[in-house]
């Protein structure tokens, strides 16, 4: 069977502007869009640039926009996408070339959030600190994060103004913040309440939408905002 | 052209991000100024991808003790593994799996609230003889959220990150080693990283078989870098195949579907493990298993007759599947269209883990020679090196478990060492010579007419080592591989690349990468063909039983120029003396 794919292609170093490269290639059923890049890489053309790990949507490498519509690359199977495979960077994150976009900024604004426990007490010396199931549970949907990127680039709000902490920070902000161990709402209070945290969003759940791991970024946000509501009453 | 060479200098430079790295990197940051240099975004690394838990004897659900532990660890190694290394990790396991919860890593819970363990394969009470539920978990995503969680510890002490770049050769003087040479992957350029030590946590190195479980970044890097320093690499002939690897693709399904009691079926229908391991049944060790299933497909029982067979849950429900193994179904969804909950799934033997690596010491010092004499300044950890915790097969549950264990150890030892304030040598003139060569040479092949393209290389490596390298082994197969190595070895050096920049240049490291693989897959070939017993995950039917007379000793090989010498070194028994391995 063949397929066509047709490629967003940047050289920063080299080009004025970006242009599309199409290839048609034969392909195999059980390929994913991941498969076509790399059998395009090794075959056609070396110098396209994407970037791709794990092959099973655990690491967060290769998201990336097919025919519009934010996935990740490896977990796309050609069979889902209908005619021309159109594959290009996430939006709204600078080019670093063809496919593959600057995440520096996406990982300082995890960095501003505190993203790790904050709790003032000593933990037990030889033993574990007791979380109840039901308090645990809370947690379900924030932790299985992969950091790809694909909520924050989908975010109107983001490309209104890229200070916003965006999603993905969000999300795990709420996935410390909502953790029966963890008392560092009141450090995280300034960063969430300012003009780059959670009023930002618009609630257009674009990042649901997006998110190839079926989170709700939009969820975390909101159950933040209550937090902050509670606090400041 | 003319490469720039950029000067960085820290107390500690981790090259790997995985959870062996960033432990270390949290230990060190503590005090030091510590620098981790990787390839891929720190929570990109492969850890991510462990899927069903920690082996740790907290004993919250069944009675257990570090003894048990230990007894299936040494078992479960075929009773290669040395048992000094091996009471130090399942002894350790306890307070760090706690370490682990204060971090904050959201394990899944008891009744009472404490962590929560699953049954794994090989793991059992008694000594061997009744069930257990050892594995800390948080659903089937452990190895992510452990990644994660430590990031961002490290995130938190301010340690320096250094992403996508890649580590192309340690800078050695006397002996010693002084820093690395790593290429900006995005930017182009050297770097010359000067440390007080190195810490090589470069994780697995499957990707040399077509089937495999492995990251495409799983290259063995850093066993090259050891290997190029005319230093051993211990035990490359022991690499595991994982029974669940998903047909056709070769990524897992978790180990903990077993655990939490799926069957496997071969084409009549049977639960096959019967034949195989008929108390154990399909909570035996891996190679066990890898074996069992292979035997059913070589002898027509795959299912339509094909290579594959299934692994059915569909007994355990819809809401234990949902709750407790939640990628693996969604992996099943998206890779085969079959939902777990309603339809088996086809799955195969798939290369694994690599039990083998860079020797190292209890203190994860790099080992140069069989009398064990430590190499100064640099370490290893985790999957890349070998304790040996493993020996001749690892149990599931012991991988991430090593690499916390011994990545912290490693930092903890760095500490050691750099609270002595040792005095460090100024670096050799050449340091960066031959990783400049090594790049200015890649880089000039671009466009150029006859060469050879990695692909062809490195299709014809995957195949012929999961051909010849696989469940069960040869001396006619393993010779044959011997000398496909060497003829690809020497095809490398005909090699010709499409990108000849600098910039963001994702083809140079794909075929530094495959340099690699070829160095390596020598030498597990080699390993493989002089080993002429069954033990563990090597399995020679040419050869059959273990031989405890001549090979109860651990392998060390180097690579002179076109050749491999070979020496041996004995196993360490503390406890536990050799006996027949039955489940």
């Amino acid at each position: 069977m063949e397929r066509t794919f047709r490629v967003y292609r940047f050289d920063p170093s080299k080009d004025a502007e970006p242009h599309y490269d199409t290839w048609t290639i034969e392909v195999d059923e059980s390929w994913t869009v991941l498969d076509g890049l790399s059998a395009i890489k090794w075959h056609h053309d070396g110098t396209l640039g994407f970037r791709r790990s794990c092959r099973h949507g655990i690491c967060g490498s290769c998201a990336v926009m097919v025919n519009g519509k934010n996935d990740l690359a490896c977990e796309k199977p050609l069979s889902s996408v209908k005619g021309v495979i159109t594959v290009e960077p996430l939006k709204e994150f600078p080019v670093i070339r063809d496919l593959m976009v600057d995440q520096e900024d996406f990982f300082e604004k995890l960095r501003l959030i505190k993203p790790w426990l904050i709790n003032h007490k000593s933990p037990p010396t030889d033993k574990e600190r007791l979380q109840s199931p039901k308090d645990r549970k809370v947690l379900d949907g924030t932790w299985e994060c992969i950091l790809c990127g694909a909520c924050t680039s989908s975010c109107p709000a983001f490309w209104d103004n890229e200070g916003f902490l965006g999603p993905a920070a969000l999300l795990k902000a709420w996935r410390y913040v909502g953790d029966s161990r963890d008392e560092g709402l009141d450090e995280r209070l300034g960063i969430l309440d300012s003009k780059i945290g959670v009023w930002r969003c618009h609630t257009i759940f674009n990042c649901v939408e997006a998110c190839p791991k079926s989170l709700n970024p939009t969820n975390g946000i909101v159950e933040l905002r209550k937090r902050l509501l509670k606090e400041k009453l | 052209m003319k490469l720039d060479v950029t000067y960085h200098k820290h107390d500690v430079l981790v090259v790997g991000a995985g959870i062996a790295g960033l432990y270390s990197a949290l230990k060190t940051s503590a005090e030091f100024d510590t620098a981790v240099l990787s390839k891929v975004y720190p929570t990109r690394s492969h850890s991510g991808a462990a899927q069903g838990g920690c082996g740790a004897s907290l004993g919250n659900m069944t009675e257990d003790h570090w003894q048990w532990h230990m007894y299936d660890t040494v078992r479960g190694s075929d009773f290669l593994g040395d048992q000094d290394a091996q009471e130090l990790l399942v002894r350790d396991a306890v307070p760090v799996m706690y370490e682990m919860e204060h971090m904050g890593v959201p394990f899944d819970r008891t009744d009472e609230g404490k962590i929560a363990q699953r049954p794994f394969g090989g793991h059992f009470g008694n000594f061997g003889k009744t069930p257990m539920k050892r594995s800390c978990y948080a659903a089937d995503r452990t190895g992510h959220v452990q990644l994660h969680t430590l990031y961002e510890q490290c995130v938190k002490n301010e340690v320096r990150f250094y992403n996508e770049f890649y580590a192309l050769t340690l800078i050695m003087k006397n002996g010693v080693c002084l820093g690395v040479v790593a290429w900006d992957m995005t930017k182009g350029g050297l770097h010359i990283f000067h440390a007080k030590t190195v810490h090589l946590a470069t994780g697995g190195y499957a990707r040399c078989w077509k089937i495999t479980s492995n990251a495409m970044a799983n290259t063995g890097d850093g066993l090259s870098l050891v290997m190029r320093q005319n230093l051993p690499l211990e035990d490359m002939e022991f690499v595991q195949f994982h029974p669940t690897g998903v047909w056709k693709h070769g990524m897992l399904v978790s180990e903990a579907a077993r655990g939490e009691g799926g069957y496997l079926i071969n084409d009549q229908g049977e639960r096959f493990m019967e034949n195989y391991a008929k108390e154990k049944m399909e909570l035996a060790p891996r190679d066990v298993v890898s074996r069992a299933a292979q035997t059913e497909i070589n002898e027509g029982r795959g299912i339509n007759g094909e290579d594959r067979i299934y692994i059915d849950l569909r007994h355990l429900g819809k809401e234990a599947i949902l709750a407790k193994l939640p990628q693996v179904r969604e992996m099943a969804l998206k890779f085969q269209g079959r939902d777990m909950i309603t339809d088996p799934i086809s799955i195969q033997p798939t290369a694994h883990y690599s039990m083998g690596g860079i020797p190292v010491n209890l203190d994860t010092q790099v080992l140069a020679d069989e009398n064990n004499a430590a190499v100064p300044g640099l370490y290893a950890s985790g999957e890349c090196a070998c304790l040996s915790v493993h020996g001749a097969n690892r149990l599931g549950t012991n991988s991430t478990l090593e690499c916390a264990v011994f990545g912290r150890i490693a930092g903890l030892k760095m500490l050691d060492f750099l609270r002595k304030d040792p005095y460090v040598e100024d670096l050799p003139e050449d340091a960066a010579d031959a990783a400049r060569e090594e790049i200015e040479h890649l880089l000039s092949t671009a466009g150029s007419q006859g060469g050879v393209r990695a692909i062809t290389l490195r299709d014809k490596l995957q195949a012929t080592m999961t051909e010849n390298v696989a469940v069960y082994r040869t001396e006619e197969k393993l010779k044959e591989q011997v000398a496909i190595c060497q003829e690809l070895r020497a095809e490398y050096k005909k090699l010709a690349i499409d990108d000849g920049g600098v910039y963001a240049n994702t083809d140079l490291i794909e075929a530094i990468e495959l340099g690699h693989m070829l160095d390596f897959s020598y030498v597990i070939a080699r390993c493989a063909l002089e080993r002429t017993e069954c033990r563990g995950a090597h399995w020679r039917t040419d050869h059959p039983g273990r031989d405890d007379e001549n090979w109860l000793k651990h392998t060390l090989a180097w690579l002179e120029g076109d050749d491999i010498r070979l020496a041996y070194k004995p196993v360490t028994i503390t406890r536990f003396q050799p006996e027949e391995r039955k489940y």
